[in-house]
């Protein structure tokens, strides 16, 4: 063994194996390589986010039951990325954009499917619907073997501090205005009421937003309003009418 | 003779005066967090950090007003791998536990409980993740990689009360990560789910263990450093990048605990994968790698089989695997350009990966007989096994038309498990029960039939789970893409999770029996820490392997 031994293997001896400084800035260079040549060009690369009408940050409600997606960990076992895939599209709708999740501080694509994919879930199914499922998933899918979540209609929505919230995504590029934060607590209790004062100055804030009571209990503020507030809008910003997924801007 | 250079006591160094101002600084925080938390959750947190922080100034305190930790600089510091190596069994048993809780929830739901809103799958599944990769996996890769810098580089573990500042202040990350997530604090990144506060501590954990690896091999008495050094060195050098990167956020108040990620979306999503395939690159593969060409070679007291291999296994590795990143994210939004090269660097990545389970396995040239004599021989050449096994899935799965079918399903599933079980799992029992005896000072492991028992018990619990997340995973997703005669899909999607139930079923039972293999490993190693035996068996002594001249 000691005779077939080469320049390389001298060499490597020689500078990686006496020097441990060498060797780690050696590690610190290979290891860097990859994630400079992938992941930075999909920060300048123009074609990287498609260009599309309707999309717009979440509303205060909708993004405080965004937190509760989170907090619950349904990524664990639904995904919000719809593949170009023939049974896909049939089964959940147009695949999924880069651009629908631009305002996702952190993504949810998820990574399983344990039930089913929920980017288009939005308007899919009625408040009510929600509202059972939510409280017993096997009420409305008997074979579901997802887990309860009646604490939700009973938990009142943590809301004072939500400015706060859209400051800090205004901080890492969603483009809330200074009004949204200002006016984020009442945004929730006017996104609550289809009747509310300012409902004019909420959908010109928020276009397209929907106004209702999701959770069937207009005397309460819960985290089941946020919830179901977030999941209806889900896949249902952009406006596919004027998506030209042909035209040169979108191809990827 | 004890000379004064030899001899110190780390009363009141400067080491541990700084390492006391970390600790009130961190006190504080809580004590403020507990009192300014805007979220409910974060105050119930701060109180489990203010204690953790009070019980170190306690210590701290305690130890210098008893004139400090006594440091012998002609000896290893064994105590430290002691403590690893209980840490390692604990955690192994509490991640595997949730796993197989887990794992029963998906066969019948009945079992997350409602009333306690923190059982249900969503907030366990994290539990578990972290709990057997940074619990138990981050525990062994501490305790082994401190255990073999200090034999190959013969000399004691450099830093004074650094090397305790690690064991500790990792622990605690664990309890306030895990604790967090069952309170609903969570970033949501797959296996980054700890938030703001708990990855700035990491990242101070992160950087002592880095000097303090680095500050051994700064001393060390040989001329070179041993291969398995590389690997640990590599482990973490490159998990300190991919931690601080893929954790940079925004908090929404300085006593909060909720932050939002600095990236979005697509850039978000690459971002994470770039990371968390490089968890198991890095982490899970790198680390325990570092295991292999030490543990390996000690135990059947062989030299590696080739150290021309182990350079070239050791830099493609290490180049290649950070590429593969996006072929978690085959057919999304992420531009298809990136998921090539993603898919591209994933199958080379299968090159370097066998290189590695070549040297490993050919490292038992001449030594064959000791897989039917030495149990403990045999779980390290069956999780080589395993390696090469999953490393070749995993280039398989990373191709586009194969993922098409695989993505979102449980194969996926059963794939990181035949390399979590059967190459993490195993190496590290394998290399625990090298260990035990060492450091105890026993003539072996208190029962060899145990051994074969526990290896036997979790390998038949390994082929269950594997095969049934094949079937399920393949199953699913053919399912999902049928379409009947009349060119409508034939299945709804919850017919596919009803067809899954009994792979559900038996799954679980294959975790059941690991984790039952594990308990009996934890109660072999009891009964030698208690056994009265106490002279070494010389064939497996723990002098480092020579690197072949």
């Amino acid at each position: 063994m000691s005779k077939g031994k080469g320049l390389w293997s001298e060499l490597h001896k020689k500078l990686f194996e006496r020097n441990s400084l060498i060797l780690t800035v050696g590690i610190l260079v290979t290891v860097s390589i990859g994630g400079i040549v992938e992941i930075a060009p999909l920060f300048y690369l123009d074609s990287t986010i498609e260009e599309v009408d309707g999309m717009r940050p979440y509303t205060p409600l909708e993004q405080l039951g965004r937190d509760i997606y989170v907090r619950e960990g349904c990524y664990n076992c639904h995904s919000q990325m719809i593949r170009p895939l023939r049974d896909e599209v049939e089964r959940y709708g147009h695949y999924s954009l880069a651009a629908e999740s631009m305002y996702d501080h952190p993504f949810q694509w998820g990574s399983k499917r344990t039930g089913p994919d929920l980017a288009r879930v939005g308007g899919k199914y009625s408040d009510e619907w929600h509202r059972d499922h939510m409280r017993d998933p096997r009420s409305v899918v008997p074979e579901s073997i997802m887990p309860a979540y009646a604490f939700l209609a009973e938990s009142t929505l943590a809301y004072d501090n939500v400015a706060a919230h859209l400051r800090a995504l205004r901080a890492v590029g969603v483009p809330y205005s200074d009004e949204m934060i200002e006016t984020a607590v009442a945004d929730i209790a006017t996104q609550l009421d289809p009747y509310a004062s300012d409902y004019d100055g909420f959908l010109a804030r928020y276009p397209g937003a929907t106004l209702r009571d999701f959770d069937g209990n207009p005397d309460r503020v819960t985290e089941l309003d946020a919830m179901v507030a977030y999941l209806q809008v889900l896949g249902t910003m952009v406006d596919f009418s004027t998506y030209e997924a042909e035209a040169d801007q979108n191809l990827r | 003779m004890q000379s004064p250079q030899t001899l110190t006591r780390s009363g009141l160094d400067f080491s541990t005066v700084i390492v006391l101002l970390i600790t009130v600084l961190g006190a504080l925080w809580a004590l403020f967090a507990a009192a300014f938390a805007p979220d409910a959750a974060m105050k119930g947190q701060s109180w489990l950090i203010l204690g953790g922080f009070l019980t170190g100034i306690f210590l701290l305190v305690g130890s210098m007003t008893s004139g400090g930790v006594e440091t012998d600089e002609r000896e290893y510091n064994e105590n430290l791998i002691k403590a690893g190596v209980i840490a390692s069994l604990f955690w192994a048993a509490a991640g595997l536990l949730v796993g197989v809780i887990i794992a029963f929830q998906l066969a019948f739901p009945i079992l997350n409980i409602e009333d306690w809103g923190f059982t249900s799958f969503g907030r366990l599944r994290p539990l578990h993740t972290s709990a057997v990769i940074f619990a138990f996996g981050g525990n062994v890769l501490i305790a082994t990689s401190f255990y073999v810098v200090q034999r190959t580089c013969r000399t004691r573990i450099a830093g004074g009360i650094w090397p305790w500042f690690v064991f500790w202040g990792y622990q605690f990350f664990i309890v306030m990560a895990a604790s967090g997530y069952l309170v609903g604090i969570t970033q949501s990144k797959e296996y980054a789910e700890p938030e703001w506060y708990a990855d700035i501590w990491l990242t101070l954990i992160w950087v002592a263990y880095l000097l303090v690896f680095l500050g051994t091999l700064w001393k060390r008495k040989e001329p070179h450093i041993y291969v398995a050094n590389w690997f640990y060195l590599a482990f973490i050098v490159t998990v300190a990048m991919l931690h601080i990167i893929n954790n940079l956020a925004v908090p929404v108040s300085f006593f909060g605990s909720r932050s939002y990620s600095l990236f979005a979306g697509v850039q978000d999503a690459l971002t994470q994968w770039w990371y968390g395939h490089n968890a198991v690159g890095f982490f899970l593969t790198a680390g325990f790698l570092g295991i292999m060409y030490y543990f390996i070679p000690k135990r059947v007291n062989r030299p590696i089989y080739s150290y021309r291999l182990s350079i070239i296994h050791f830099w493609s590795l290490i180049f290649i695997y950070i590429w593969a990143g996006p072929h978690h994210l085959h057919y999304t939004a992420l531009p298809e350009w990136a998921q090539t090269l993603g898919m591209a660097f994933s199958i080379m990545l299968w090159m370097p990966s066998w290189g590695g389970m070549i040297n490993g396995l050919m490292t038992l040239s001449g030594a064959w007989d000791k897989l039917r004599t030495d149990p403990v021989v045999r779980m390290l050449v069956i999780s080589v096994a395993f390696y090469g096994m999953s490393t070749f899935e995993g280039p398989v799965m990373s191709i586009r038309a194969v993922n098409a079918l695989s993505h979102y399903t449980d194969w996926t599933v059963g794939h990181v498990h035949s390399g979590a079980l059967g190459w993490v799992g195993f190496v590290s029992f394998g290399a625990i029960y090298c260990l035990v005896p060492w450091l105890w000072k026993k003539a072996g492991m208190y029962s060899k039939a145990l051994i074969d028992w526990h290896f036997w018990i979790a390998t038949f619990g390994i082929l269950l789970y594997i095969t049934s997340m094949w079937v399920a995973g393949i199953m699913q997703g053919l399912m999902w893409r049928a379409y009947n005669s009349l060119g409508f899909l034939e299945y709804s999607f919850v017919e596919t999770v009803e067809a899954m139930h009994i792979s559900y079923i038996i799954r679980a039972v294959g975790g059941l029996l690991y984790l039952a293999g594990a308990l009996i490993m934890i109660y072999n190693v009891y009964r030698t820490i208690r056994s009265e035996v106490t002279e070494v068996d010389e064939s497996v002594s723990p002098q480092p392997a020579q690197i072949p001249a």
